[in-house]
């Protein structure tokens, strides 16, 4: 354990190096805060029921239960089968986005060039951690952008803008339901997500009553 | 610390971007073609292949040649049609949302735009429409949606879904998220959704010109934002039909140039 972890209560720690995925099993009622260690960092993440992993995060099913389009603090993340399966419990940074989906190669090939088709991205990160979980990319569904800035104007312009997350910005979210919580800390340098240089993230996990 | 050499990737990146956001939301939205006007774009008798109508509440599963295409009508003027779909030779290629608002520059899919697998192909180019107004944020209703909105669990997209599915050998891992037609949402300033009843009209249609061997899913059930109780509900007519060949001009393969490179990419299928 390092000397971050004994010196808060919580049960774990890991820092996520830069464009690299992590996964782990959070049970009910445990919190896991993810922190934008140095600001400016896109954080993908999906979640699936432990007990039944054909159970998973609904972008659709969460924006319309809240009625609005970004994720913030007291947003309940809803699955395809319309349980709650973790809910926003604190959030330092103000704005996340969840239709934005994931970057891939074949994504940005077509968005910035076929010359981008071989840089790391977060599909690639998704496909190798869900494996761990016996899952594929059959199951990789829309995703939680944490600190990814992507205002949707009324014209329905579309945009990913400069980040507003500063160094130690935090997002808290407390399980409803045994869940396994995926991330992929965003590889893309050729949008401004990451501030274009992506860069480490920390996990935490709190049980409850412990935050 | 970023080297000097990173730096000047970074600003070489966010250079290419701002142009890219510059013609993806200026030039791009000038150049697309006006809306079909209703009475609009007739298909030639001898090009339709089947003709279908979908009760309010059913679904039904619609299978494309590539070169095919399909008319989804709006008869009354108070449905909305959920679509989802998937690459025929290969069904873990499906619609992404995402992507398709994603690398569109815009969550307003209309005429001239197009809707895009996850492996950054087109699926289906959106090559007529009166209408303009369809929803890729917000998703289809469920039992949930139906049960607070008319006190009643109802037929819905969720279940009719995972019905459609079941019929082409899939299962609720297949299911991604769907587009909604003649479901006009929009995102206001504070971030709430706006149901805009005055964009729907009887009779407004959208084809979907197939760019690959396809199946499609469709559930004609109200959008959980429309506010008309009880549920909104009409007939859907469906035609499948021989689409004219492209020309070398064609407005949805000539859009963007993200449009062409994803058009690039779905013919290479062809090779």
């Amino acid at each position: 354990m390092t000397d971050a972890t004994r010196a808060s209560n919580a049960i774990y720690a890991h820092d996520i190096p830069a464009e690299r995925p992590w996964s782990r099993r959070l049970a009910r009622g445990e919190t896991l805060r993810i922190i934008d260690s140095e600001g400016q960092q896109a954080v993908d993440a999906l979640l699936y029921g432990a007990a039944d992993p054909a159970e998973r995060y609904s972008a659709q099913d969460t924006l319309r239960a809240q009625g609005s389009a970004y994720v913030g603090l007291g947003t309940r993340l809803i699955s395809n089968k319309g349980r709650v399966m973790a809910r926003v419990t604190a959030d330092t940074c103000g704005l996340h986005d969840t239709s934005a989906g994931c970057c891939s190669c074949e994504s940005n090939a077509v968005r910035f060039g076929e010359e981008t088709r071989y840089q790391h991205a977060c599909r690639e990160n998704f496909i190798l951690e869900l494996s761990k979980h016996g899952l594929s990319k059959r199951d990789i569904v829309a995703n939680l952008n944490f600190f990814m800035n992507v205002p949707i104007e009324p014209s329905g312009n579309f945009t990913v803008v400069d980040g507003i997350s500063a160094p130690g910005n935090y997002v808290d979210i407390t399980a409803e339901i045994d869940v396994i919580f995926v991330i992929s800390n965003c590889p893309q340098i050729n949008n401004p997500c990451n501030g274009f240089n992506p860069t480490p993230i920390r996990v935490e996990i709190y049980e409850p009553a412990a935050v | 610390m970023v080297s000097a050499a990173r730096r000047e990737l970074i600003e070489a990146n966010r250079k290419r971007y701002e142009a890219l956001r510059a013609a993806g939301q200026s030039a791009t939205p000038k150049s697309l073609p006006a809306p079909t006007r209703r009475d609009g774009a007739p298909i030639a008798p001898d090009a339709v292949i089947r003709r279908e109508t979908v009760p309010p509440g059913w679904y039904t599963t619609v299978t494309l040649r590539r070169g095919e295409a399909l008319r989804i009508i709006d008869d009354s003027g108070r449905s909305s049609v959920s679509l989802i779909g998937w690459r025929r030779d290969d069904t873990s290629e499906r619609i992404n949302c995402a992507d398709t608002v994603k690398v569109q520059w815009t969550a307003a899919i209309a005429k001239g735009r197009v809707i895009l697998t996850d492996m950054g192909r087109v699926l289906v180019s959106v090559i007529e429409d009166t209408s303009g107004a369809h929803d890729l944020l917000a998703g289809g209703s469920t039992p949930a949606s139906t049960l607070a909105a008319y006190g009643a669990v109802t037929r819905n997209t969720h279940d009719n879904f995972l019905a459609a599915a079941a019929k082409l050998g899939l299962d609720s891992r297949d299911i991604p998220p769907c587009v909604m037609f003649f479901a006009p949402v929009s995102v206001g300033a504070d971030g709430r959704f706006v149901w805009t009843a005055a964009r729907k009209q009887a009779g407004d249609f959208v084809d979907l010109r197939a760019e690959m061997d396809a199946m499609l899913a469709l559930s004609n059930c109200a959008h959980p934002l429309d506010p008309a109780r009880p549920a909104a509900s009409g007939d859907v007519t469906l035609i499948r039909y021989r689409a004219p060949p492209p020309a070398a001009d064609d407005p949805c393969r000539t859009a963007s140039p993200e449009a062409a490179r994803a058009f690039a990419f779905t013919d290479r299928l062809q090779a």
